[in-house]
């Protein structure tokens, strides 16, 4: 997928102007959020689940060489063929290629994030193969020609008369009215796909190294019609996507689906464990498993970095940040939007461009106190926009204006000594004096003059607390 | 736990007041003072001290932060005994960031670690180091609260500010909807993401609006600067305090010595 993270700003501004998704947005807080806290009550040992949980992901990726050997192993022990691409256009290879040797016409998804990364539905509609998500969501923002708005909740963005609209143009069919009738109408366009689909593609929301096994959660059982209809499955994964064992995966199972939705478990678990077996009836003849790198070893590498390869994808810090539920989902301009996607998206696509989306942030902590896996967020923000600011050694990303630079030279020279620090403080006072109503200014200068915008900024004080204190003791030791 | 040293009069606090009390709300700072001499504490203010490099850290120059983050040591290492300050903002910086900003320093990184361990955020002083819930103050102020992200989430501390205010007798403190979610101040963020900033702002502000109360109470300058320039903006009249200046029976808030 083509990233367009350099544009936040103005799709900010775009998102923030547009009361429909304003309105839109308040589910995520109001569902999810809300969904996940008392998922999250419920569960007697919560806290000791998401320690495991950061424990178990931390101890894979420390070892990811050695779990992403053993789980390779496995998987071509099970009678599949393992492919680790380098990147997007090399996954997209591959894929082209297994449809091509199997003359595949059309080709069913499951959700699958990382195949939004490689822009996989377009590759393939290239070839002129038809490509048809069907997760709902997904399909809603495919008939849309759009990105995913949220990684859990794709089209969450969308109306109910948008969704009719869209469903009727699609099947030329009366316009429904109705989410039971629309659901309806949805299944009954897809069912006849996954009849004909000769091809699936699917994500993994995890792996497992010692058994060989992929998992797929989801609601709808598309999951399940898609592993098992089709002559090929192809799954495609994030290298980072595993646990060591089946022991590991119940764990994460448990953590991901009440920080996803807020459920106990979700209505469909499917592993899958490669093809169809002599004495199976059913399931696909080849099992492909594309393991995807695409710029994760930037984070691997990166000790500060590292621990966002932690992820599961549960989208519980977009739920609970602040500022997704201002901006939303596309403004994020890459595949993964919100908290987690402010540190993935500019590593994986580019740090100059991308280094907005780390300033994106009140460093409010909302994610982190979401995070199943505890991922420390807004202290990775911090790094990336340390290394976009300044500059790291071996990435030479640096996105600051010299202007900016300018301006923390200045600031650090003013804090560098008390009597530059009051003197600041004066100045201030001086040229604030004739413009202050009791206290506070309508209007600053650059560079802060973002804040007059909608804010009234407080004049500096009459005296620092440090004049203050000083004449207090003065006082004091007179009487 | 320290309760014992508290009734101890030779108790010396140091006061880090942090740059934005000290140039904008320097009345926050007197109330601390107040407040800590009021119960017997010496308040040693070191005059040099200015920043403790947070506002170039969040903005990502650690270059220019670490040399201000530095001095900050420099004189702090002076003192001893507990530093207070009253800022939830300032005190993660030191206690959680000041690791990362000092990574590849081994020296500032081991003096910082010390030093963290003996700075306090003002109400987790009085409850956890003094073991004081009640200041015995009497007060008619019709408020709310606004949990401050760092404060709660960084730091943890929530149950200390809750309980000081609990026991001020006649204090009403009303539930605000979303009292959690962050006011969209974030430093830096409030300027360079304007608009964002200002969308978040304008959740909190009717959030506040909606309990009716007169007076906002927060424990984060910037916070308080953020919310307090917001609503002179609309014109509202409810005041934004911090918790120092509520529980300062000297301040000029509406509120007094019981009995």
């Amino acid at each position: 997928m083509k990233s367009s993270t350099k544009e936040f700003r103005s799709a900010a501004s775009r998102a923030l102007a547009d009361v429909r998704l304003q309105q839109a947005h308040e589910v995520v807080y109001n569902g999810f959020h809300q969904a996940r806290l008392s998922a999250a009550s419920d569960t007697e040992d919560w806290e000791a689940q998401r320690t495991l949980g950061k424990a178990i992901k931390d101890h894979t990726i420390a070892n990811l060489d050695y779990y992403l050997d053993m789980l390779a192993t496995n998987v071509e022990k099970n009678g599949g063929k393992v492919y680790f691409a380098r990147d997007a256009a090399d996954a997209n290879a591959y894929v082209r290629e297994v449809a091509e040797k199997n003359d595949v016409s059309t080709v069913i998804k499951s959700k699958s994030m990382v195949s939004e990364e490689m822009g996989l539905n377009h590759v393939l509609e290239a070839d002129g193969i038809e490509v048809v998500e069907t997760d709902l969501g997904e399909y809603i923002v495919q008939l849309a020609g759009e990105a995913p708005y949220h990684i859990i909740a794709p089209a969450i963005h969308k109306t109910k008369a948008q969704v009719a609209d869209l469903l009727a143009e699609e099947s030329k069919s009366e316009r429904r009215e109705s989410p039971e009738q629309l659901t309806r109408q949805a299944r009954e366009m897809l069912r006849e796909v996954f009849q004909r689909a000769d091809m699936s593609v699917t994500g993994a929301n995890f792996a497992v190294a010692e058994t060989g096994s992929i998992v797929l959660v989801t609601n709808e059982g598309n999951g399940r019609m898609a592993t098992s209809m089709p002559r090929i499955h192809v799954a495609a994964m994030g290298m980072e996507k595993l646990v060591p064992s089946a022991a590991d995966l119940s764990a994460m199972l448990r953590i991901l689906i009440r920080s996803a939705t807020g459920q106990r478990i979700s209505a469909y678990v499917t592993m899958v464990n490669g093809p169809r077996a002599h004495d199976e009836e059913d399931g696909p003849e080849e099992f492909h498993l594309v393991i995807m790198n695409n710029g994760r070893d930037r984070l691997l590498r990166d000790n500060s970095l590292r621990e966002a390869l932690n992820c599961i994808r549960c989208g519980a810090c977009m739920n609970s940040c602040p500022v997704y539920r201002k901006v939303g989902g596309h403004s994020y301009g890459w595949v993964y939007p919100g908290p987690i996607g402010s540190i993935v998206s500019p590593v994986l696509t580019g740090l100059r461009d991308g280094a907005k989306l780390p300033a994106a942030s009140s460093l409010c902590g909302a994610c982190h106190e979401a995070c199943p896996v505890k991922i420390n967020i807004p202290r990775m923000l911090l790094e990336l926009r340390s290394q976009t600011a300044q500059g790291e050694p071996d990435r030479q990303q640096m996105a600051s204006g010299f202007g900016e630079r300018m301006t923390w030279k200045a600031w650090r020279q003013g804090m560098m000594s008390r009597s530059r620090f009051e003197g600041g403080a004066s100045v201030g006072k001086l040229i604030t004096a004739p413009l202050k109503r009791d206290g506070w200014l309508n209007k600053v200068p650059p560079p802060i003059s973002g804040w007059t915008d909608s804010r009234e900024f407080p004049a500096p004080a009459v005296k620092t607390f440090g004049k203050m204190f000083a004449e207090r003791k003065r006082e004091k030791n007179g009487q | 736990m320290h309760s014992e040293n508290a009734r101890d009069s030779t108790l010396r606090a140091n006061l880090f007041v942090t740059c934005l009390v000290d140039q904008f709300a320097p009345n926050v700072g007197m109330s601390v003072v107040n407040i800590l001499e009021s119960r017997g504490i010496e308040v040693y203010f070191p005059f040099d001290q200015t920043c403790c490099g947070q506002p170039a850290f969040n903005s990502g120059f650690r270059n220019d932060a670490r040399p201000v983050a530095s001095r900050f040591l420099d004189i702090f290492e002076e003192t001893e005994g507990p530093i207070v300050c009253p800022s939830g903002s300032c005190v993660a910086m030191v206690r959680n960031f000041y690791k990362d900003l000092f990574r590849g320093y081994p020296d500032e990184l081991a003096r910082a670690k010390r030093l963290s361990e003996r700075i306090y955020e003002f109400s987790e002083f009085m409850v956890d180091v003094l073991g004081i819930e009640d200041l015995g103050l009497s007060t008619d102020i019709d408020a709310t609260y606004h949990r401050c992200c760092h404060l709660l989430r960084e730091l943890h501390i929530d149950e200390q500010p809750a309980a000081l205010m609990e026991n001020v007798e006649g204090l009403t403190v009303k539930p605000m909807e979303r009292n959690e979610v962050c006011c969209g101040f974030g430093g830096a963020f409030s300027v360079k993401m304007s608009d964002v900033s200002t969308a978040m702002l304008n959740e909190k502000l009717d959030n506040v609006l909606a309990t009716g109360a007169s007076t906002l109470i927060a424990g984060d300058t910037g916070c308080i600067m953020h919310m307090q320039g917001g609503l002179r903006r609309r014109g509202a009249d409810v005041q934004v305090v911090h918790i120092a200046e509520l529980l300062d029976a000297k301040s000029d808030l509406n509120q007094s010595v019981k009995r």
